[in-house]
């Protein structure tokens, strides 16, 4: 698949260590709901103390599985380990994980601190301890002075700290947060991102997250698993996903990127790099240093990120290959960054997007201009998929 | 629930928005408040052999100090004086009480039963709670007395069963039982329909949650549906207790002549013994009664909403 990103240091990752043994292990899990597929023979591993996210749009089948883990639903094939034990037919009430919900389902007769208070009471704790884990718990989420109110006198943002309090009080070994910050302002919801990785830093817990927007699960997780249509596309790092998708999905739903649909004309290296392969993208010549299965005459795509193009008005030396010629077709002025819309003269657009690293405010390239696009043999990538 | 646009209108005298609120003012006016004052008066008035039998109503202002001098409590104090007045009145709120509690143990599964069913087939499951009203009330409960009675259908069908001898007969009709079940049946919709609609509200993730974090289903029942539900309880139970401790019809019909209810005694004293005066005051305590659970209903609705 993807070529080497290099040395990567990495302060955790279990999943590099064939020994280590999965903390969740879901085993060809199938679930339909009548003749619908929800969740199709999918396997994947988490690992303690991992903040796992799940990533794909409405309808995946990445809450189911994640209701599946909560025991709210049961798998209609394979199995689910937890700690290396099969979990399948144990009521939610008796499995070591804990949920947030997506609408908190605070419970609206009660108060902050008895709704915090619900799961330990039902451990039969002693009062005292009862108080004190209340106590720390509204103390993490920083709502000391609202513990005698109601739900529905506190704002949207305290509600997802309560729902959030009251999952972590049992100290869960497995925290299931479904969509937690959806409905939160994205201030809010940047502020509680970095929060939560924390709370599951210093708490040691092991996160699952589920999620639609990919700059959350990028920002939070330690690995995700794109998903789509019930089956997992991917599962890798942040990094590894944006830098290194394994698809035309997963490298579309994950960020800015173009792709450029094309033949693989030569396998033999353009210059020289070993493994590189050369590809005909209906009139632009594609070289890229990636060793891949595809072989002559294979339709493969081409991608790159908009930020790894190179934009100039100026020719370049070389331009056999790794260079387009287009006209700005428009500007996206982001603050910090600027993107490109060039337009070939057949009319396909390639976005690059430069870094404004210099308080201009007119840009040296605008409207209009001829320019060349070009990027490195490195820049970009193949994908058979 | 006063929000900004509510304020500023009642800042804005608006004609129409009188005519509003003072129509169906005025109505109760005409027609609670007018006869409950008429139904006072004759309440401290005397007998008398006339037709109507009681005194007039309005007699001229010339005659208002005689006429209000003849005016006493001496019905109210006679209510207390028979014991008759005080075991109907008691008996009325035993019956009430036992069949709003058994109207709730039978109303409330059904209603959770109803709220939890699928969503397509809860209009149906409505439906057939409110089917029984496009029949009669009084034609409805006629056919429980041949139901109930000693060689009705319910004797037939324990003897076809074998659960009784082919010589005996069910002895129910024309006893408490029989008006239990009268009430039981005749008051089922407007018990269920309110805790229907406060089941149904609930928002089913709250069980989940609950759920999640280690309470049993039978547990979570108890701490988290019971508790939201009671807004729907009380509405049932009001909407059901108060017109059952008058209720009149069921204990004339099915009931025997030992089943005491104020709604009886209502009637007999108006048009057995004509005593109109005796009656009104009759009727002016028991809605004085009423008015307690009455204020009860209308403080929770206020919550609720």
């Amino acid at each position: 698949m993807a070529k080497s990103l290099g040395p990567v240091k990495r302060k955790f990752s279990p999943w590099t260590d064939p020994s280590a043994v999965p903390f969740i292990r879901f085993e060809n899990i199938t679930k339909r709901f009548g003749d619908f597929t929800a969740v199709d023979n999918l396997t994947l591993d988490i690992y303690e103390r991992e903040f796992f996210s799940l990533l794909g749009p409405s309808g995946c089948g990445k809450t189911t599985l994640m209701r599946m883990l909560a025991g709210f639903e049961e798998p209609t094939e394979g199995r689910i380990l937890l700690q290396g034990k099969d979990i399948s037919g144990v009521p939610p009430y008796r499995r070591p994980t804990n949920m947030m919900f997506q609408s908190y389902a605070l419970f609206p007769h009660m108060t902050v601190e008895k709704n915090i208070a619900f799961g330990l009471e039902q451990d039969n704790l002693p009062k005292g301890e009862i108080a004190a884990r209340v106590e720390e718990m509204l103390k993490l989420v920083k709502l000391e002075t609202f513990a005698r109110r109601k739900p529905n006198q506190l704002s949207g943002g305290q509600r997802q700290r309560v729902a959030l309090a009251r999952s972590l009080a049992k100290r869960p070994k497995v925290l299931l947060l479904d969509e937690p910050l959806g409905a939160l302002d994205k201030k809010l919801r940047e502020e509680t991102q970095f929060e939560l990785m924390d709370i599951q830093t210093n708490l040691g817990l092991t996160f699952l997250i589920v999620t639609h927007d990919q700059e959350e699960a990028m920002t939070v997780s330690d690995r995700i698993a794109v998903m789509d249509k019930g089956v997992i596309m991917q599962v890798a790092t942040p990094a590894e996903i944006y830098e290194a998708p394994n698809s035309r999905y997963v490298a579309d739903f994950i960020g800015d990127i173009n792709i450029l649909e094309g033949t693989v004309s030569t396998t033999e290296s353009a210059l020289g790099a070993p493994g590189a392969v050369r590809i005909d993208c209906d009139g632009v010549a594609v070289a890229v240093e990636q060793e891949c299965q595809a072989v002559k005459g294979d339709k493969v795509a081409f991608a790159i990120r908009p930020e790894k193009v190179r934009i100039s008005p100026d020719q370049p030396a070389d331009t056999s290959f790794n260079a387009v010629y287009g006209e700005v077709w428009d500007i996206g002025y982001l603050g910090d960054f600027s993107v490109f819309l060039v337009k070939m003269a057949d009319g396909r657009i390639v976005r690059a997007a430069q870094a404004n690293v210099s308080r201009l405010v007119d840009r040296p390239i605008t409207f209009g201009d001829m320019v060349w696009l070009t990027w490195p043999l490195d820049a970009g990538l193949v994908l058979t998929r | 629930m006063a929000s900004v646009s509510e304020t500023q209108a009642a800042n804005t005298p608006n004609p129409a928005r009188w005519l509003v609120v003072v129509v169906p003012y005025l109505w109760l006016l005409l027609f609670f408040a007018a006869p409950f004052l008429i139904i006072f008066k004759i309440s401290l008035s005397d007998t008398a052999i006339a037709m109507p039998p009681y005194t007039p109503v309005f007699p001229g202002f010339g005659a208002i100090r005689d006429y209000i001098s003849e005016l006493d409590f001496e019905n109210y104090l006679f209510l207390t004086e028979d014991p008759l007045y005080i075991k109907a009145y008691l008996s009325s709120l035993r019956i009430a009480v036992i069949s709003t509690f058994l109207l709730l143990l039978i109303g409330y599964p059904m209603a959770l039963a109803m709220a939890r069913a699928p969503s397509s087939l809860r209009p149906t499951l409505v439906m057939l709670v409110i089917l029984p009203f496009w029949t009669s009330f009084l034609i409805r409960v006629y056919a429980w007395i041949g139901i109930l009675k000693p060689d009705g259908l319910l004797t037939l069908l324990l003897q076809t069963t074998g659960l009784l001898e082919p010589n005996e007969q069910i002895q129910i009709f024309r006893t408490d039982i029989a008006v239990f079940i009268g009430i039981v049946y005749s008051y089922l919709p407007f018990m269920v329909l309110p805790l229907y609609s406060a089941l149904e509200k609930m928002d089913n993730t709250l069980l989940e949650a609950a759920s999640d974090l280690g309470c049993p289903p039978w547990k979570a029942f108890w701490k988290i549906t019971f508790p939201l539900s009671l807004p729907g309880v009380i509405a049932g139970s009001m909407i059901c207790f108060i017109p059952i401790t008058g209720e009149f019809v069921i204990p004339d019909l099915l009931g025997g002549a030992d089943t005491l209810m104020i709604g009886k005694t209502l009637w007999t004293e108006f048009f057995g013994n004509r005593d109109w005066p005796l009656a009104s005051a009759v009727a002016v305590v028991l809605l004085i009664m009423l008015v307690v659970p009455i204020a009860i209903f209308q403080n929770q609705q206020k919550k609720v909403v």
